[in-house]
């Protein structure tokens, strides 16, 4: 089987140990020379920067937080032994731990080393996704005649140079997929390196847990809970349609990513797909004239966040929660890209005189997705609605005097039901 | 019921036929054409409760009859029968199946009971008129590119057909629109037309008259009702829903002061814009025209892409105008010019454009321009 000494870089076939190096920290697996897909995550990542910076609080518990929020933002491995966990009230944190160094964060030393790593993984390929400070996908698919060795060897020396050039820890999971990567860099904290091969993979998420899945929260985990499923071999059982039936397109994301599957992409700007907006009311209500106005107010809000992203759309998505928590969205393609409000409200009008009188309705949301760049929007005008031009130029004018004298300066009547 | 039927004549009916039956059906019968066989005549009847057809055919019938199955199936097999074959059906009532014979092939086919088979409700027609296939096809052909797919307009999903006041006298008019570009096709008002209402004939009817309309001497035969059309010849019927609405009044959209003239020939305009668009990004496709005297530049900037410019010799003598189209809209209409020099009446950028050709009254196309 391949193996790989991670101190070293040895590459061998057989034994626990380096031949060279005679060290244990060896990772040995039958696909590790073929699997390309990576996430590294740095260890305790705020903690490290900050035990690194002060040598004082090496042996000691350090929490990270304290900021605004009083929560725990980052706890070191010592701390965490005692039971703090990221997220967790500071109060409670130090019930656990009285003896922690509660440190306040220093952002811009973590955005320092954050750079450093990047520049570090630059190295190995372009294909880098960041999803926060202290984690990356890398996609090394390919580049093995560049480097002269296997993903494998040059994931281990990126760890190796971010301990003796940074002085920071990281873990590794290497699979051939993003969701597999991302589940194994959790396998073997602190300072690991665990592989996920496709031979096993299925074997691997047998008897895992769903809420292994990123997306799955409380609230899916509960309806997973409900329809008996827990772990990955309970979906296992589920007939896609019936997925999609009951867990709408999460349906479709469960049933391949139970069976390791995951076609998603590395890539490092992932484009903004849409732009909502959803309110839930007080109280529940099929009054036309209310939704009327809730329905301008979430056009307006959606038209302010895709102006300020220079985005516009080609589907406007209305969605309404009934009473009984039936939802329903219902869309309408655009022949035109828009970012206006008055384009996304009477569409989603449209929509909502097509759904009927279904209510009452607890939540009412609207969508604009297929996006594009906003010099693509309002490039062709209606025949048939000559006003069109005309309540477009006005909705700028508007906008201009709300940038100018605040966002209340001016207002539709129909904001106001 | 028995007969015997020439393969090229079965499959020409039972093209009709199975072309109007939807693909995806939850009603079982939907899906079955009705065929009905008495004197030397055997009929086809398909339908999908908007449309029926039917489509008569000469042949020898041995026993008197009827019986249902399915249009697609009996359409194939009777596609991939060698020409010139004899088919004979004889439908064994008992069984339920329906066998189809043709040299030393055999098919057996499930039927079901004809009285299941919806027929469209006869109605009457308010007016009832005859018209040259080669009129219809024009009226038709010119104006349905124009046609909307967008179901929150439900109402210019189809062409609006109507009698309407032309340069001289009444017209027979067709007329759709998308919002975005509009088709406005006259004929001369042909006789007993005059008392016809209004329709909008829905796309799909306007593509199934289509094959009604290949000969142009062929006279068709027109009744209209406020609900419904019907189109025949002496073969086939076609009988269909008009679309319930309103149709916008588009007499407000033409243009009527745009004075900025610009003629070109049409194929070599279209030519060009099509080699010019080939540069743009897939989704906007807008295509720049700037004019000037006598020479009018097309070009295309597509910042992720590329840029593409052409210059064509034009007749044009007002001031500079730059004017941005969709490629595809552009390229539509001018694939409607096919005699003489398109001629375009701008006014400005932001304002619609007009289209006839040459000065063709009966032909105009207006369409909206694109910010570039």
């Amino acid at each position: 089987m391949p193996a790989l000494c991670r101190d070293c870089l040895t590459e061998f076939e057989t034994g626990r140990r380096c031949p060279a190096c005679r060290s244990a920290r060896v990772v040995a697996h039958d696909e590790l020379r073929q699997l390309s897909i990576a996430h590294m995550d740095c260890d305790a990542f705020y903690a490290s920067v900050e035990k690194r910076d002060n040598p004082e609080l090496a042996d000691k518990p350090v929490i990270i937080g304290g900021g605004r929020r009083g929560v725990v933002s980052t706890a070191c491995y010592i701390a965490r032994i005692q039971g703090v966990r990221s997220a967790m009230p500071m109060f409670k944190a130090l019930d656990l731990c009285p003896n922690a160094v509660v440190v306040k964060p220093r952002m811009e030393a973590y955005v320092e080393a954050s750079r450093a790593i990047r520049a570090m993984m630059e190295e190995l390929t372009p294909a880098i996704q960041p999803l926060s400070l202290d984690e990356a996908f890398l996609d090394l698919t390919g580049t093995e005649k560049l480097h002269g060795h296997p993903p494998a060897v040059m994931l281990a020396r990126l760890v190796r140079r971010m301990r003796d050039e940074l002085g920071l820890t990281g873990s590794i999971g290497l699979s051939h997929n993003k969701f597999l990567a991302k589940i194994a860099s959790d396998l073997d904290k602190p300072h690991g390196f665990a592989v996920i091969g496709r031979a096993e993979t299925l074997e691997f998420l047998r008897d895992q847990p769903v809420r292994m899945i990123w997306g799955v929260g409380a609230a899916t985990q509960e309806a997973l809970d409900r329809a008996g499923i827990h772990t990955f071999s309970d979906l296992w059982r589920w007939d896609r349609q019936d997925l999609h039936l009951r867990f709408g397109s999460m349906g479709d994301r469960l049933w391949h990513l139970s069976r390791g599957e995951d076609t998603r992409r590395v890539t490092a700007h992932e484009p903004m797909k849409s732009v909502s907006n959803e309110t839930t009311f007080h109280e529940d209500t099929g009054d036309p004239d209310l939704l009327d106005g809730h329905l301008w107010r979430m056009a307006e809000k959606v038209s302010d966040r895709a102006k300020a992203k220079q985005l516009a759309g080609r589907v406007v998505t209305l969605k309404l929660k009934r009473a009984d928590f039936r939802l329903i969205t219902r869309r309408q393609s655009l022949r035109d890209a828009t970012q206006l409000a008055d384009v996304i409200y009477r569409t989603g009008r449209q929509l909502f005189d097509q759904v009927g009188n279904q209510g009452p309705y607890r939540l009412i949301g609207v969508g604009l997705s297929d996006l594009c760049s906003e010099a693509e929007a309002e490039r062709l005008g209606d025949l048939l609605d000559p006003d069109a031009a005309k309540r477009g130029r006005a909705e700028r004018a508007t906008d201009a005097i709300r940038a100018r004298f605040g966002p209340d300066a001016i207002v539709k009547g129909r904001s106001l039901r | 019921m028995k007969l015997s039927i020439e393969r090229g004549t079965l499959l020409k009916a039972v093209s009709q036929a199975q072309s109007v039956v939807e693909r995806r059906n939850t009603i079982p019968i939907l899906a079955n054409v009705l065929i009905e066989a008495e004197g030397n005549t055997v009929q086809f009847r398909a339908t999908d409760l908007d449309i029926e057809v039917v489509d008569r055919a000469p042949a020898m019938v041995e026993r008197a009859g009827s019986t249902t199955v399915s249009a697609v199936t009996l359409h194939e097999i009777v596609r991939k029968l060698p020409d010139g074959a004899l088919v004979t059906l004889t439908d064994d009532g008992a069984a339920g199946r329906l066998t189809v014979e043709a040299g030393r092939s055999n098919f057996n086919l499930a039927t079901l009971p004809k009285e299941d088979f919806p027929v469209m409700a006869s109605s009457e027609y308010s007016a009832n008129f005859s018209a040259k296939a080669e009129v219809l096809r024009r009226l038709f052909d010119k104006s349905k590119f124009a046609i909307s797919t967008e179901e929150t307009r439900y109402y210019l999903n189809g062409v609006y057909m109507h009698v309407a006041d032309g340069d001289g006298g009444q017209v027979l008019r067709c007329v759709a629109t998308d919002g975005h570009r509009l088709a406005r096709i006259d004929a001369p008002l042909p006789e007993g037309a005059g008392a016809m209402p209004g329709v909008i004939v829905p796309r799909k009817t306007v593509g199934e008259l289509r094959k009604l309309l290949e000969e142009d001497d062929m006279d068709i035969a027109v009744s209209v009702s406020e609900t419904k059309v019907r189109f025949a010849t002496p073969d086939i019927t076609l009988t269909s829903k008009v679309i319930d609405g309103t149709f916008p009044d588009y007499t407000r959209v033409i243009p009527q002061g745009n004075t900025r003239r610009m003629e070109v020939d049409a194929t070599d305009f279209a030519k060009a814009v099509d080699r010019v668009a080939t540069v743009s990004s897939e989704r906007s496709r807008a295509v720049k025209m700037s004019l000037d005297e006598d020479r009018l530049i097309l070009s295309v900037n597509a910042p992720d892409s590329g840029a593409a410019e052409e210059e064509l010799a034009v007749a044009y003598s007002d001031e500079r105008l730059e004017i941005g189209f969709n490629a595809k809209y552009l390229l539509e209409i001018a694939s409607q010019v096919d005699r003489e020099n398109a001629v375009f009446l701008f006014n400005s950028a932001g304002d619609p454009t007009l289209m006839r050709e040459g000065n063709d009254e009966t032909a105009v196309y207006v369409v909206m321009p694109m910010r570039v």
